[in-house]
């Protein structure tokens, strides 16, 4: 398959799906954005099944000059890949849940398609400028998304939306501009590998950091997202939860970390406070919600804060481990959008209150339910568990005390996952309308299935997930090792057998 | 350098002069009926004059082989650039004009000669050499301006706006003539290359004073902060075809002369004079943004666009080598595009009775009524925000990849940060036409004419623009080169 353009034919699809949208009705743009969406998953599998696990660090590449200033240059390495798979994974779903939407359908297919290119264009653009193009671009159709179709409150979340993103990314763009002068090149493998003065890393790591931590989100930038999240029709919730933030934890692995060792972990402290701050606020805030959404956007906030301290552990436990955070609350938070889409399609509200036993009248649905709620709190098993134990696992071998702070959100994010699931599905039936849902209908069991079912792989055996992602993940530990902290933990090897994977496992219980 | 080898390379110059003269005097014996005809015709010749500068452009003319009349005018590369702008601009001003005169009654057979005058004018701006040639172009620009300003005689507002132009206008010649007085006499010559030379010794308080004076004349006349003052009461005022044709032609027109001025005569003082232009840069881009926010009027919000879009404009200037020139060139091209776009989509939204909507609140909804008007505008609206993938991205891209490269980076780093500002405004517009609820205002089906030049200026800023950037990239590289070789 060496020579075939598969990245730029997985733009294509979505692109083209797109502009036939625009033009189709109603019924006919629901079928053209499934299918889009469906031939991007089928190139996505083939993409996995070509990936040469262990094979060289940049596949698929393309190179093409036909631009001036920049080169469209693509190519995956195995992290990229696997965000690309979640992206084309997540997106028949969306589709799938936009069947309550009933105004300007193709409108809404096509931007959604387009928010499609995009994410992916992010995950595999090789030249710098090319990715903040499709970083940037991504905005336009996630405005109109939130701004038609969303809730009362629309218009001021699409306006915060807007502004806060734009606002980091332009500061990322001047750094950008000052890297390409001095490196002589925008080709991120290159630049991933060139060592830029220390004292110029600071400014240089901000200015990515500005752009980065808004969209991650970190507290304390992140108020736009709740407020997204609440006004954003499902599918657009599951794809910003989804795939979205993703990009701030992507910027972070494949700029911030590799292009600026030391300030990196100069900055590390500033991170792991952000961070510790996000974990304890967010989930306190979370746990008063009386709206559904609100307080699934919230947990975002405070997994996304794990992902930061997993990244700035400086340590393969922490780097993989916030990869299958990302991944997996991909999964789970857009599965729990999507379990909140299905009950407020029956019932038009999110108001927790007005829900309550559901459990006796929509059992299916409290499996499922229950299942995500579990992934989300990291019960060993589904995927939840095993990124947060490495990630926090990395980080205890560097800080003992972020470790510490960071694992209290475990135990309050159990506090308010449970509290919401007793009010939603247990107790009693209190409201007659709530009481008279009808359970998943077949549809909605092809939406939440694949979710399930892939947040069980990723908790049971890992393996699959962490194999195409090990040698880039070895390759930029090897990179920070020349400014990495002493940490504070001085974890002992154990005896018996040579030191792998549960290495991690073994600092972590210390 | 013998005179008919001057006459040819002045050779668009005279085509349009006679051209505007041979129409004069159809317009004396045919009258206002003979307008559209005289306007097919000027459209011609205003094509035909592009084609006859196109070889200067493609060729990369520059040096004193392509220098007329003893150094007053230059047929170079740059100027070639400038000019194909400028009468193609003009040209697309003729097309969408008779439209709009006709409904009003106020259809002149003049108004396409003042615009081939104005042209001409605007031509020779851009190819100056001396002071002499820049002033009597800028003149014969500005006496056409003025009367195409007040070209609506019933209109209050039309003859407001052509007035305040004039009397702002005058004022502006008299402090750029004041500027030119002192620099002639602190100099002793009037020649950009001649000052050049004399100020190599060192720049005298005077001469630096005859600078200032220079840009503020200048700064007027490109609406730039702290004189921008005029622009939104002419743009709002003025009809809007002759509107488009300011923010367009006199735009260009006004920027290349700036760029001949500072780059030529004072190209190697520019460390006198830079952070001057770093200041008018950056006050350009937060007062044109900040002003625009409470805009009800689409044709003010666009003249406070255009405040904020030559602050970008002058960061390129700011570098002060050919890097920044070429990227002023670039931008200069995509704003030409979006400002045409923008002023033509204006002109398409009217009611039932062809009455022209400018206010903003009436586009509510426009999306669902008229899907590819409003795909038109937010197109334009997303691309002077300078949000990527649109081509209205590169231009700032490149002024500021200019900047950085010149090592000033508190300006690129403020002047994107500020860009965040005019985001808000442009992003209100998508706001009504997209998430407001129909109120149907507009009604009116324009022709295939307006259609297409919308089209095509719409395909140029989408992300298919990017095609052509290398193309243009190339072009403009050699017209920078060619606008520093002119000594």
């Amino acid at each position: 398959m060496t020579g075939f353009p598969i990245l730029s034919l997985m733009l294509l699809v979505p692109l083209l799906g797109a502009l036939a949208c625009l033009f189709l009705e109603a019924k006919a743009a629901r079928t053209v954005a499934l299918l889009a969406t469906l031939v991007d998953l089928v190139l996505g599998i083939a993409l996995w099944m070509n990936f040469d696990v262990g094979g060289a660090q940049w596949q698929f590449t393309e190179r093409l000059n036909i631009f001036s200033g920049f080169t469209y240059a693509l190519g995956i390495d195995g992290i990229a890949l696997l965000l690309i798979m979640l992206s084309v994974f997540l997106m028949p779903i969306c589709i799938g849940a936009s069947r309550s939407i009933e105004k300007r359908v193709g409108e809404y297919m096509a931007a959604f398609l387009l928010v499609e290119v995009f994410m992916l264009g992010v995950f595999m653009a090789q030249d710098m400028y090319l990715f903040y193009m499709f970083f940037e671009a991504g905005l336009i159709p996630m405005y109109l998304i939130i701004g038609i179709w969303g809730g009362a409150d629309r218009i001021y979340a699409s306006y915060k939306f807007f502004l806060y993103t734009l606002l980091g990314s332009v500061l990322m763009l001047v750094a950008m501009l000052w890297m390409v002068h001095t490196a002589g090149t925008s080709d991120i493998p290159t630049l991933m590998a060139y060592d830029f003065d220390p004292h110029v890393q600071t400014w240089l790591w901000l200015a990515f950091f500005a752009s980065f931590a808004v969209k991650m989100p970190m507290w304390p930038v992140h108020t736009w997202l709740p407020a997204a999240h609440v006004q954003a029709p499902t599918g657009g919730s599951v794809i910003l939860a989804g795939v979205l933030l993703k990009m701030g934890g992507y910027g972070f692995i494949r700029f911030s970390l590799p292009m600026f060792p030391e300030a990196s972990v100069y900055f590390g402290p500033l991170v792991w406070g952000l961070s510790m701050a996000a974990v304890v606020i967010t989930s306190l805030i979370a746990l008063v919600q009386s709206d559904m959404k609100k307080l699934i956007a919230y947990s975002s906030v405070a997994h996304m804060a794990i992902v930061t301290i997993g990244l700035f552990a400086f340590n393969v436990q922490g780097l993989e481990g916030s990869m299958l955070v990302m991944l997996s609350h991909g999964l789970v938070a857009g599965a729990l959008f999507l379990c909140v889409g299905v009950i407020y399609d029956r019932l038009h509200t999110r108001e927790i209150s007005r829900y309550g036993g559901l459990a006796i009248n929509m059992p299916r649905y409290a499996v499922f339910f229950l299942l995500f709620t579990m992934a989300s709190i990291g019960l060993p098993g589904t995927s939840g568990f095993v990124g947060e134990f490495l990630s926090l696992g990395g980080i205890y071998q560097v800080s003992t005390w972020t470790a510490l702070i960071c694992t209290t959100g475990i135990i309050l994010g159990a506090a308010y996952m449970l509290y919401l699931y007793r009010r939603v599905v247990f107790g009693e039936q209190k409201n007659a309308d709530a009481a008279a849902m009808p359970d998943l209908d077949a549809r909605e069991l092809a939406m939440v299935i694949p979710l399930a079912l892939a947040a069980l792989w990723m908790g049971v055996y890992p393996e699959s997930f962490i194999a195409p992602m090990r040698a880039d993940i070895a390759a930029l530990d090897a990179r920070l090792a020349r400014a990495k902290p002493a940490g504070d933990s001085a974890p002992t090897p154990g005896k018996a057998k040579p030191a792998h994977e549960e290495a991690a496992a073994h600092g972590g219980s210390h | 350098m013998d005179w008919s080898h001057s006459l040819r390379l002045i050779a668009p110059e005279e085509t349009l002069s006679i051209a505007g003269l041979i129409l004069l005097l159809i317009a004396a014996w045919g009258g206002d009926k003979a307008s559209r005809l005289i306007s097919i015709l000027a459209v011609t010749a205003l094509v035909g004059a592009a084609f006859l500068v196109a070889p200067a452009l493609c060729g990369g003319h520059m040096g004193p082989d392509y220098s007329a009349f003893f150094g007053q005018v230059h047929a170079d590369a740059f100027s070639a650039f400038g000019k194909i702008l400028i009468y193609l601009s003009a040209a697309a001003t003729l097309v969408v004009a008779p439209a709009f005169f006709e409904r009003l009654g106020a259809m002149r057979a003049e108004f396409p000669i003042l615009v081939i005058f104005a042209a001409v004018g605007s031509g020779m701006m851009v190819s100056a050499g001396d002071l002499l040639a820049l002033y009597i172009g800028l003149e014969m620009n500005s006496l056409a301006a003025y009367v195409l300003a007040a070209f609506v005689r019933t209109d209050g507002r039309s003859a407001e706006a052509g007035l305040k132009y004039f009397v702002l206008g005058a004022l502006a010649s008299g402090i750029l003539l004041f500027g030119m007085s002192l620099t002639y006499g602190f100099t002793g010559t009037t020649s950009f290359a001649g000052i050049n030379a004399a100020l190599s010794g060192g720049l005298s308080n005077g001469a630096l004073f005859g600078i200032v004076f220079m840009l503020a004349g200048l700064a007027f006349k490109i609406s730039a902060v702290p004189f921008h003052m005029w622009t939104p009461d002419v743009y709002e005022g003025a009809p809007t075809p002759v509107t488009k044709f300011f923010a367009t032609s006199g735009k260009v027109a006004a920027i290349g002369l700036t760029m001949r001025v500072m780059l030529d005569a004072f190209g190697d003082q520019s460390d006198a004079w830079r952070q001057i232009i770093v200041f008018v840069a950056l006050a350009s881009i937060v007062v044109g943004a900040l002003g625009a926010i409470g805009q009800k009027n689409i044709k003010r919000l666009m003249a406070y666009s255009s405040i904020n879009n030559v602050g970008f404009i002058l960061v390129g200037l700011a570098a002060a080598n050919p890097q920044g020139a070429s990227a002023m060139l670039f931008y200069l091209v995509i704003y030409v595009a979006m400002t045409v776009a923008g002023f033509v989509t204006v002109l398409m939204l009217r009611d039932e009775n062809g009455e022209n909507v400018e206010e903003i609140g009436q586009y509510a909804g426009l999306s669902r009524t008229r899907p590819g008007l409003a795909a038109a505008l937010a197109f334009v609206m997303f691309s002077l925000a300078g949000i990527p993938p649109m081509f209205g991205f590169w231009g700032k891209f490149l002024v500021f990849k200019a900047a950085v490269d010149a090592n000033m980076m508190p300006l690129a780093a403020i002047g994107f940060a500020a860009s965040v500002i005019g985001a808000f405004y442009y992003l209100k517009v998508v706001k009504v036409i997209y998430f407001d609820e129909p109120v149907d205002a507009i009604k009116w089906k324009s022709d295939v004419w307006h259609k297409a030049i919308l089209g095509v200026t719409c395909l140029f800023i989408s992300p298919l623009g990017y095609l052509l950037s290398g193309w243009l990239q190339g072009l403009t590289d050699t017209a920078a080169t060619a606008l520093f070789h002119t000594l």
